[in-house]
């Protein structure tokens, strides 16, 4: 069994509105296991970003976590306070965003804004934090790092941009980098270049990342293990070749084919409806009314996690042993088959 | 149906669009694409005349595009389907605004027009009464659309559609896109940096960069055999959800300093133009 750094068991959160408690987390549970990247992805509303947020001790005032726990190192993150936390996460757990211009203090300059924690934490003099802020520079492709350490945010370009935040969230050495949607704000182009960085830190450093996306084909660039979430639960885990070439739950095979890639013709095979509505959860499998496989039994009870193998399970009755045989949807049928040839 | 000559368009000091030419057939999609500052959506709120054009001509059905006096031939939707629709007024009101601009005035008519085209997009007419909030983001592009569609344009310009959308939506709205196309006998521009949503989308794809076409092609030429150094390195970042080709893809960097300042915009071969 791999070694994790991270653990997560029956998380549950809910956010209080004016029209009651909204059911954002619904009893999820996984691991991040060290040195690889863990991709949780699905739409807004899905619970995917709660959930990073919780690991980070960021939820917003009206959020109530309302049971589970967020192992590290054995302990369990919920029930740190908050100066406990405010080490751990500027040293051990670090995250990025996806708008970096509001992670940036926009009259500081760059340079000085890299170097600033490792100050504030006592671990370096301002000329060592100096030193170290034009390495980490370098090392995330700021070229000319001296030059550009006294310039300010809106000097650079988007991509630059985020180049600089992840260069602060490395500055402690973390163990775990929590990215949060960190290149949908980008240019396709500077997109590939920043998830090499990400790529590449990983290997280099032996990170092991959250990356929280919506975007299929940065998941397929950047994940080793995948969780699927709808609704505030994660639907289907496994690792990336699970979730991509032997998908098991109909959310997922919906997701796979909703979107053309570049061989799509014919009519796109679109998800009817819309998410449920969070403050009144459904009993059943949530996704069940837009599900066209779905039997009675996801309507009145909750599937559990059916494992397929160690590394991969997914809750859909499907997979329960009296469950009717059904054949993959065709489109990811032959999408699966066409990836297959071109990739094996 | 759309003739762009020699369209250049300067803000204040700033080029955002720098002498570019193409036509549109009628009946077919027109994808534009490129980065974000490229040109391209400037290129389509001149073509709605919501602009005026610094240099070259813009010309629909062979008539200059004036800002006084725009046509309702041409329709716009837009990128966040919120953010243009007024949150004050029902649905009702702003799918029938454009028609009572124009001076339609009986109520009966105007409703009747508006189920009509609440109908064609999918959404029922006991939501005509709502207002904006109370839908959620595909629904909202849905109205947007209607509004469009409303004054019954013979082209379409569509700018970024999708993407604001989640990707169970995505789906639904290019679905309805594609239907009302071959239903209505749209021309449409679509405008979009997704690769994917516009190859699958448009007939030919004309590629923008800094301002400047560089490349005009047919949809599927262009992604087999793409010519210009800035479409190769465009369509190599393109994540494809496909893991064992995403683990060995090879990014082609763009070097736009190597280029020649003295290139032109050329037919290589009939319907094929190319930068060089």
């Amino acid at each position: 069994m791999r070694e994790h750094t991270l653990q997560v068991n029956h998380l549950q959160i809910a956010f209080r509105t004016g029209n009651g408690l909204v059911q954002a987390v619904r009893d999820i549970s996984f691991r991040l296991e060290k040195g690889r990247t863990l991709a949780i992805v699905g739409e807004s509303g899905s619970g995917k970003s709660v959930t990073s947020r919780a690991i980070m001790g960021l939820l917003a005032p009206n959020a109530v976590v309302e049971g589970g726990e967020i192992l590290y190192k054995g302990k369990d993150l919920l029930k740190m306070s908050e100066k406990e936390l405010c080490k751990l996460r500027g040293d051990k757990i670090a995250m990025i965003f996806q708008d970096p211009m509001s992670a940036l203090d926009p009259i500081m300059p760059i340079g000085k804004q890299i170097a600033e924690a490792m100050v504030i934490n006592g671990k370096l003099s301002p000329a060592d934090a100096k030193n170290k802020a034009l390495r980490l520079m370098e090392e995330v492709g700021i070229r000319n790092a001296k030059s550009r350490y006294g310039k300010y945010p809106f000097e650079f370009s988007g991509g630059m941009r985020q180049r600089i935040v992840i260069a602060i969230a490395l500055a402690a050495d973390p163990e775990i980098l929590i990215c949060d949607e960190p290149t949908t704000a980008l240019d396709v182009t500077i997109q590939a270049q920043i998830l090499e960085l990400i790529n590449k830190l990983k290997e280099e450093r032996h990170l092991s990342v959250i990356f929280i996306t919506h975007d299929l084909g940065v998941v397929a660039n950047v994940a080793d293990d995948i969780a699927v979430m709808y609704a505030g639960k994660i639907v289907e885990r496994g690792t990336a070749e699970d979730i991509f070439y032997d998908p098991r739950h109909p959310y997922t095979w919906a997701l796979l084919t909703a979107m053309p890639d570049l061989e799509t013709t014919g009519k796109l095979q679109a998800i009817p409806g819309a998410p449920p509505n969070m403050l009144h959860p459904p009993a059943g499998d949530a996704f069940a009314p837009r599900n066209p496989y779905a039997m009675e039994i996801d309507f009145e009870e909750q599937p559990p996690m059916f494992e397929i193998s160690p590394t991969h399970a997914a809750a859909t009755w499907l997979l329960h042993p009296n469950a009717p045989k059904v054949a993959l949807p065709k489109a990811l049928a032959a999408r699966i088959e066409r990836m297959g040839q071109i990739g094996g | 149906m759309l003739e762009v000559r020699h369209f250049t368009q300067v803000f204040g000091k700033f080029k955002a669009v720098d002498d570019i030419s193409f036509s549109v057939k009628k009946g077919e999609v027109f994808g534009l694409v490129g980065e974000s500052g490229c040109g391209k959506t400037t290129t389509g709120r001149a073509i709605v005349g919501l602009q005026p054009v610094t240099e070259g001509k813009i010309l629909f059905a062979g008539k200059p595009i004036r800002k006084k006096h725009p046509t309702t031939q041409i329709q716009m939707i837009f990128q966040d389907p919120m953010a243009s629709l007024d949150g004050r007024m029902t649905v009702r009101e702003i799918i029938a605004e454009g028609l009572r601009i124009k001076g339609i005035k009986d109520r009966k008519i105007l409703d009747e027009k508006v189920y009509e085209m609440m109908a064609l997009v999918g959404l029922s007419r006991e939501q005509a009464s709502r207002y904006p909030h109370e839908f959620s983001g595909g629904q909202r592009q849905r109205i947007g659309i209607a509004r469009a569609l409303i004054m019954e344009p013979k082209l379409l310009i569509a700018d970024e559609p999708v993407s604001a959308l989640d990707v169970s939506i995505q789906a639904q709205v290019i679905n309805l896109l594609q239907d009302l196309k071959e239903k209505l006998g749209l021309t449409v521009l679509f405008i979009a940096h997704d690769l994917s949503v516009v190859k699958y989308f448009s007939d030919r794809i004309g590629v923008m960069y800094m301002g400047k076409l560089v490349e005009l092609a047919e949809s599927e030429e262009l992604f087999q055999n793409p010519l210009h150094p800035y479409t190769k390195s465009l369509l190599s970042a393109v994540p494809i959800p496909d893991p064992r080709r995403e683990k060995n893809r090879v990014r082609i960097p763009y070097e736009p300093a190597c280029s020649d300042p003295a290139a032109a915009f050329r037919e290589v071969t009939p319907g094929r133009w190319v930068m060089s």
